[in-house]
């Protein structure tokens, strides 16, 4: 069994090991063996890139069938806002619960006005604290698990409030329980997600908590059934509608959303891994000792841009940045109340159960001294590479690929860019070479010396 | 020092004065080999910061530097070199609060004055000389090994 659960699966028999998927991963979590893609454990954080990457569709993410509705007698969907952006200005959340119900669910609830409550309840904590700066935003699982790998002294940056969704799920399943009769755990939770790791971080939390959610299932799996769930629903009026919208938690959707909303003075928003990586190492640098709060999302332009939705990324962006623009014109807030957050706030409602934990990438070696001459070595094989990392080998780059060959997951000659040089080197009978220099990675001279020494 | 022994990790780094786009590379690789050999992050945070502060007094106030890292099983060793104006007053320099930051760098976020003391509360041992009109030279060492802290 794997330490770590991860929401994407790679179908081997789609998998024509073309190497996209090599290249896009932040993390250097693939390598081609055998010409097929394979994922390692421990430094996937579960972005979704690899899964864009994919011309075959051989990288899968693994969501919840729509089926797995039949286990529960009562169902709950709840949407992510993200959902309220995939179709067009005149379609407002209230008949998108509408139309959910008409999927199938007993009930649709609205998750933005618990991303309100959060918001709220992120402006007490951030008020509050005293720690480093900047605080950073765990809206994003991604996030969080890149922070655990790569960033693991940032650890105790990110906000420990627990996510809306898990709320939600906790009230909804105490409510409906007493209101029906039923047991918590029949009531099943249904997240509807744009993203695939929001499914892992159901199935495993990263503050290593329990989820109130039973499953989730892909935006882009409901959508044509949605669709046309809402097209018999009768049109009410649009003002009224907009009157139910909670600001606050639109702005869940998209990047930049929780401080725009919150009118957060001092705060930052980025989006993309490559992006993170960037502020990130300046957070590390005390460079942004002077910022309050980072809202960070893995994908372009926050939830919207999920690799689960449907809607081009820019139009929902939009979308749900006009519907913010009308609701702030309109002077329309329908949130909650925030004297009742500050109240449950300080019953410590908010906080999540669990602590976020560092998951730092297993060193060259536990002893220091050892992986210090690992180190070495690796640099030696490096720099005998042709460094234009071309991925022929199985590994990313040629940096990743020196790392193998030293943790010994790799052998020398998988670099083809070796083999020819090998045979000028020697005129030994290449089959001879080929057997001795593929165990090469374990000693530690030169090739050039161990010829020498043959000759002799 | 004695270079090049069996568990002796040494790099040299070249940085380039008034080269702001390259800047934070230096101490990002540092902090990116020490990841890799497995040091706590506590003490790679302090080497990040170390590394990185002094990377930028180079890039703001030298020609060129010359940051070399030296890692052994007991300690993390941080030497740089660098070649241009030198500090007139060694003392006021470390003095938190000084700089002789232009307004343009203070724009960018730095000239605070607190880079050289950040370097030396970051590191358990450190050493600083200077020659007006030549150059700069700090010296900094963090402990691993908790026994050998003095």
């Amino acid at each position: 069994m794997n330490q770590y659960f991860h929401s994407i699966w790679i179908d081997t028999e789609k998998c024509n090991g073309r190497m996209k998927c090599l290249r896009v991963c932040p993390t250097q979590a693939i390598r081609i063996r055998n010409g097929k893609a394979s994922l390692i454990q421990e430094k996937c954080i579960d972005c979704g890139e690899c899964i864009t990457a994919c011309p075959h569709g051989a990288i899968v993410p693994l969501t919840d069938p729509f089926g797995e509705l039949t286990k529960f007698r009562h169902t709950v969907a709840i949407p992510s806002p993200a959902l309220y952006a995939q179709f067009g200005r005149e379609i407002l959340p209230e008949k998108i619960l509408t139309g959910i119900k008409n999927l199938g669910f007993d009930d649709a609830f609205d998750l933005a006005f618990t991303c309100g409550e959060v918001s709220f309840a992120i402006q007490e904590y951030l008020r509050e604290y005293r720690g480093p700066k900047p605080l950073i935003s765990n809206a994003c699982p991604t996030v969080v698990r890149l922070i655990q790998v790569k960033y693991p002294a940032l650890i105790d940056q990110i906000i420990p409030i627990e996510l809306p969704r898990e709320l939600a799920a906790r009230e909804i399943k105490k409510k409906k329980s007493k209101q029906l009769g039923l047991k918590e755990k029949e009531i099943g939770t249904f997240y509807l997600t744009p993203c695939p790791v929001k499914m892992i971080s159901i199935k495993q939390p990263a503050e290593k908590g329990q989820s109130f959610l039973d499953g989730a299932i892909s935006i882009s799996d409901i959508y044509g059934l949605l669709l046309s769930a809402m097209e018999g629903i009768e049109k009410g009026s649009y003002r009224k509608a907009l009157e139910n919208i909670c600001i606050l938690g639109i702005g869940w959707a998209m990047v930049g959303g929780i401080c725009r909303t919150l009118r957060l003075k001092n705060s930052l928003a980025v989006s993309g891994i490559t992006e993170i990586l960037k502020v990130f190492d300046d957070i590390e640098r005390g460079k942004l000792r002077n910022i309050d709060f980072i809202e960070a999302y893995s994908c372009t332009q926050g939830c919207v841009g999920g690799s689960l939705t449907v809607e081009n990324v820019y139009i929902s962006y939009n979308k749900i940045l006009k519907l913010i623009e009308t609701l702030e014109y309109e002077q329309i807030k329908a949130c909650p109340d925030i004297r009742e957050v500050r109240k449950l706030y300080g019953q410590k409602y908010f906080f999540i159960k669990g602590k976020f934990e560092p998951r730092p990438l297993k060193p060259l070696d536990k002893d220091l001294a050892k992986a210090i001459k690992k180190r070495k070595e690796k640099e030696d094989i490096y720099e005998s590479l042709p460094k234009i990392d071309c991925g022929a080998c199985g590994a990313p780059t040629c940096l990743t690929f020196a790392e193998d060959v030293v943790k010994g997951e790799a052998k020398l000659t998988d670099c083809i860019f070796n083999l020819p040089q090998r045979f000028k080197e020697s005129s030994q009978d290449f089959s001879d070479l080929f057997n001795k220099y593929s165990f090469r990675s374990q000693t530690k001279s030169s090739p050039k010396k161990e010829a020498k020494k043959e000759r002799q | 020092m004695m270079m090049s022994e069996e568990n002796e990790l040494s790099h040299h780094f070249e940085i380039t004065g008034g080269d702001f786009s390259n800047a934070g590379r230096t101490s990002t690789s540092i902090k990116e080999i020490l990841q890799e050999i497995g040091i706590d992050s506590s003490i790679i945070v302090r080497a990040a910061i170390a590394s990185y502060e002094a990377e930028m007094n180079v890039v703001m106030y030298a020609h060129r530097g010359l940051l070399t890292l030296n890692v052994t099983p007991k300690k993390l060793h941080l030497k740089l070199e660098d070649e241009g104006a030198g500090i007139e007053n060694v003392d006021l320099a470390m003095k938190e609060g000084f700089s002789t930051a232009t307004d343009e760098m203070r724009e960018m976020g730095f000239g605070a004055g607190m880079g050289l003391p950040n370097i030396k509360k970051n590191a358990d041992k450190f050493k600083i000389s200077s020659i007006p009109g030549k150059g700069t030279s700090i010296d900094i060492t963090i402990c691993l090994d908790k026994t050998e802290e003095k």
